[in-house]
């Protein structure tokens, strides 16, 4: 039977996270009351003229960077004509054939392996509006606050081979917008969007197969789940001799379906020409350089460091580097203790449950690195068991308090004084002669009873290790 | 009172308490009232608003030179809550919610917006017959068109309606008509003021500018709405030099072109033969005449109708009912809405431009088209380069002819294309020119253009004063459509 060899490349929209539009002063902001934050420019009223936002452009070329991307010295804005109402001035200022960066990589582990995902641009657009059907009737309500929020597009090469390469190259995508301040990133609120190119080939063969791009879905597991399903439509049809039609397919998400929307034919033209209204834009070496400064310690290099320098399993690295803020609290934790594998622990443990249950991002924790380093000196030190740990850790991320406070005020030193914990050990072998009589017939279990018995009698205080050893030696006799 | 004799006095006349600036108002109301039932060039009066603010600048005493001072505009820039049309009725009723940064500039002045004027629609024309509003008639004969695409401004001043006028142009839109209607339209440097409000035609080409009845005044206008824009990304960023102070006189020893493309059988003999004597008087001024050659220029209106007509097609995409403007009623669907709204809001030679330029943007056109058009631009900008090595000025006819009768050249949009032929080249330059009165063939104003290096306003327009302090036509009074 025929071998399939799936080719996907993804197209993908980012928006900057900068204050304000990218070609006038209205406000960027997300879930505003509708055409709120509008004005003559991003209206396309007669007359008003574009005047490009220098923060949107020093993203663009940090984000270009971030990719590993060529920066281009010379680069323009061209108008991408098309007629539609989310649309006011009738084209979208965006780049053509000089994008801001180009030829750059972003690095994916599949299986272990490393493979290399190419960058063919990097290039900074205007938004469109938003329609949405009136539930009044037959109309379209227009809502222009999103008209001119700073977008760049990410087209990778197509290098990618499986939907879960794919679903992977987002997930790293997304990690670098985030750690170089690029980005919010979120899907849902659709300051990431993705498109997908996907078309199959015979095992060996050079050329590529026909291609359908997908559109509409609506996340990371949704990218997956609509390229898997493609792919076995296109494979199917394959099989039965059956031509691949170049369309636009629409994810269903109900269903996890693709559905046809429009075929080539329908493809517009597009009529780009040069934006006669801004000038060309020539960076300077020294530019580039500046913004190149900007980019911090990405996640890959991050994972490499965590594992190298503090010893970490490479799945503790890789949960720990996913947002730069976790990274930054993972580091800021570590470094102040003896063993990073107890920081990663205690974080990926106990603190991300809390994160996740109560919705919060990890800027929102109320207990800092340093505090939870302290947490963890005093467990090294030994001056509390890491079960009461867990209870003052607890308290820790309720109140915001220091754990030397709460130990304080609760009393939960541990109880380490070899006399002292003899002194109850004997006190307990009376009361409980069977226990003690059973452990002498050879039923180990029954130090386990002795030993709670005690932790009981201490509130937990009691150093485990030290009323093991004591009680074993006193019933051993 | 009358408007003819310029910015400065009717300035000492308010300086001195001679006058009042309500007194300008009137008195410009009053002539609108008596000659544009027949003139036409006022498409919107903004009466009201110019009384009051008259009070206004009488009241905080503004002095500038512009203070008091009444002025109209060409209806394609925006003004706050006074209708833009375009002449156009796709703009009908439209009301803009903010003001040009020019139109800010002469209010900023003190100046009083007294209307709006008349224009071929989208400032698409060399006639004003494209307007949709009315129909413009010649001041010195009203059996003809006042030129086009500023018709309305340039026989607003001609008739003495008002003092001084902005117009736009962006391939000889100002030029023409002052040329037409024996008046200066001046068509600034691209970049030198800013297009922010200008209601958009081809944006790389498109300038603003001031038509009056003497350089002098033109050269005032200028001072006051020139300077980079932070609006406007294309606005140069350099300081603006006194242009006033440049009126010297003195052109001795200024070396002007005259380059033999523009002298070509097509111009009328009597219009060469009016820039012929301006060329004698120049020579008596002390300048000295130096034969160039412009090898391009025959390409140019080609290159200008490709890619005037493509930035258009883009331009003009937004009026499609949705936001603004007029809509078609009853259409089926948002397609059928596009459609029927650019059909009935747009006229028949704003059609032709969109299609045309909407073909040469098309896919597998481009490089044939726009590209190529582009590359002619570049050679016909260093075709000026290379003359402005050896001269300071360059000099031509403004028009190969004098005005024309109404439907003369209707039916054969590429005779109307002609006129442009000597104003065109300068656009796709970007270069500033100037068009003087220089006399009369049969009794119709004929235009001299000169037309200066980059940025270089003040030696143009020293040229231009120079010539026509000399020559004693300017300011020309036609005898109001009574044609000899």
């Amino acid at each position: 039977m025929t071998e399939f060899e799936t080719v996907i490349g993804l197209e993908v929209h980012v928006e900057l996270g900068t204050q304000t539009k990218i070609f006038c002063g209205c406000a960027v902001e997300f879930g505003a009351p509708p055409n709120t934050h509008v004005c003559p420019v991003c209206l396309g009223s007669p007359g008003a003229l574009p005047v490009l936002n220098e923060e949107a452009l020093k993203l663009a070329i940090r984000a270009a960077l971030a990719l590993n991307c060529t920066v281009r010295q010379e680069s323009k804005f061209d108008r991408k004509n098309y007629f539609y109402p989310d649309s006011p001035k009738a084209y979208q200022i965006s780049q053509y054939d000089e994008p801001v960066g180009e030829h750059g990589f972003i690095e994916i582990t599949v299986q272990g392996e490393k493979k290399r995902i190419g960058i063919t641009r990097v290039h900074l657009e205007e938004d469109a509006g938003k329609l949405t059907h009136s539930p009044y009737g037959d109309a379209s309500l227009v809502d222009l606050n999103r008209v001119g929020i700073p977008l760049i597009e990410i087209v990778s090469e197509p290098d990618l081979r499986t939907a879960e390469e794919a679903r992977l190259y987002l997930e790293e995508l997304k990690s670098i917008m985030q750690y170089c301040a690029i980005s919010e990133c979120k899907m849902e609120e659709g300051s990431l969007r993705c498109d997908a190119n996907i078309s199959l080939r015979e095992v060996g063969q050079r050329e590529l197969g026909t291609k359908t791009e997908i559109k509409n879905m609506n996340s990371f597991r949704n990218v997956q789940r609509g390229l898997e399903y493609e792919e076995q439509r296109q494979k199917k049809m394959l099989l039965k001799n059956e031509k691949i039609v170049q369309q636009t397919m629409r994810f269903h998400e109900e269903s996890g379906a693709t559905v046809a929307m429009r075929s080539k034919e329908d493809a517009h033209d597009y009529r780009y020409f040069p934006e006669p209204d801004l000038p060309r834009i020539s960076l300077s070496r020294e530019y580039s350089e500046e913004r190149r400064a900007e980019i911090p310690e990405l996640p890959a290099e991050r994972r490499q460091r965590f594992v190298e320098v503090y010893g970490l399993p490479l799945y503790d690295a890789e949960v720990l580097t996913v947002t730069k803020a976790l990274a930054d609290y993972f580091d800021g934790t570590a470094s102040r203790v003896r063993d990073p594998k107890s920081a990663s622990n205690w974080i990926m443990g106990d603190l991300l449950a809390h994160v996740k249950a109560n919705g919060l991002e990890m800027e929102q924790v109320r207990v800092k690195p340093e505090q939870l380093a302290e947490l963890i000196g005093v467990i090294e030190k030994g001056t509390i068991s890491s079960k009461i740990a867990k209870n003052v850790l607890k308290e820790m991320l309720d109140s915001g308090k220091d754990a030397k406070v709460i130990i304080e005020e609760q009393g939960l030193i541990q109880i380490s004084d070899e006399g002292q914990l003899r002194e109850i050990a004997l006190r307990i072998i009376a009361t409980n002669k069977k226990s003690v009589e059973d452990f002498k017939a050879g039923k180990e279990k029954a130090l386990g009873a002795l030993v709670g018995q005690m932790m009981k009698e201490t509130k937990g205080k009691a150093n485990p290790q030290l009323v093991n050893q004591i009680m074993l030696a006193l019933i051993s006799d | 009172m009358d408007f003819y004799s310029g910015l400065r006095k009717l300035h000492q006349g308010l300086i001195s308490r001679e006058m009042t600036p309500a007194d300008l108002v009137n008195f410009s109301l009053e002539q609108i009232k008596a000659v544009d039932m027949q003139v036409q060039a006022f498409v919107t009066v903004t009466e009201e608003q110019a009384r009051v603010k008259a009070e206004q600048v009488r009241e905080n005493g503004a002095e500038g030179i512009l203070a008091g001072i009444p002025f109209a505009l060409k209806d394609n820039m925006c003004t706050q809550g006074v209708e833009t049309t375009c002449a156009s009725r796709s703009l009908q009723g439209y009301k803009p919610p903010y003001s040009a940064t020019v139109v800010e500039r002469l209010e900023r002045d003190h100046g009083i917006l007294i209307g709006k004027l008349n224009m071929d629609e989208f400032a698409m024309g060399s006639s004003t017959e494209n307007s949709s509003l009315c129909k413009t008639h010649n001041p010195w004969d009203f059996e003809r068109v006042p030129g086009g695409s500023s018709g309305g401004p340039a026989a607003a001043v001609a008739a003495g309606m008002v003092p001084y006028a902005l117009g736009s142009d962006t391939g000889g839109s100002i030029r023409q008509p002052a040329a037409f209607c024996g008046v200066v339209g001046l068509k600034p440097t691209y970049g030198l003021v800013s297009r922010y409000g200008l209601v958009a035609f081809a944006s790389s080409l498109d300038q603003i500018g001031p038509i009056t009845n003497s350089v002098e005044d033109a050269a005032i206008v200028l001072q006051s709405i020139a300077g980079p824009d932070r609006r406007d990304s294309t606005s140069v960023q350099r300081d603006v030099p006194n242009y006033i102070e440049g009126l010297t006189g003195d052109i001795c020893g200024l070396k002007i072109g005259v380059a033999m493309e523009y002298f070509s059988p097509s111009i009328d003999q009597k219009v060469r033969a009016a820039v012929d004597s301006a060329i004698l008087q120049l020579e008596r001024l002390g300048a000295e005449m130096i034969k160039v050659s412009l090898p391009h220029t025959s390409y140019a209106l080609s290159a200008y109708y490709l890619l005037a007509p493509a930035e258009a097609s883009s331009n003009l995409a937004r009026y499609d009912g949705v936001r603004y403007g007029y809509r078609a009623q009853d259409a089926e669907n948002l397609l059928d809405m596009y459609r029927q709204t650019r059909s009935e809001g747009f006229g028949a030679e704003v059609k032709r431009r969109i299609l045309i330029g909407t073909y040469a943007l098309s896919s597998g056109y481009y490089d044939a088209y726009y590209k190529r058009a582009q590359q002619v631009r570049t050679l016909i900008a260093k075709d000026f380069d290379e003359a402005f090595a050896k001269v300071d000025v360059l000099l031509s006819p403004t028009t190969p002819t004098t005005a024309f009768r109404f439907g003369e050249k209707t039916e054969d949009p590429l005779m109307m294309y002609m006129n442009d032929i000597c104003t065109i080249p300068v656009n796709l330059a970007g270069l500033p020119a100037i068009s003087v009165p220089c006399g009369l063939a049969d009794g119709l104003p004929v235009g001299l253009q000169l037309i200066g290096r980059m940025f270089d306003e003040t030696t143009l327009l020293r040229t231009a004063h120079a010539y026509e302090q000399a020559a004693g036509f300017a300011p020309m009074r036609p005898a109001l459509g009574v044609h000899a």
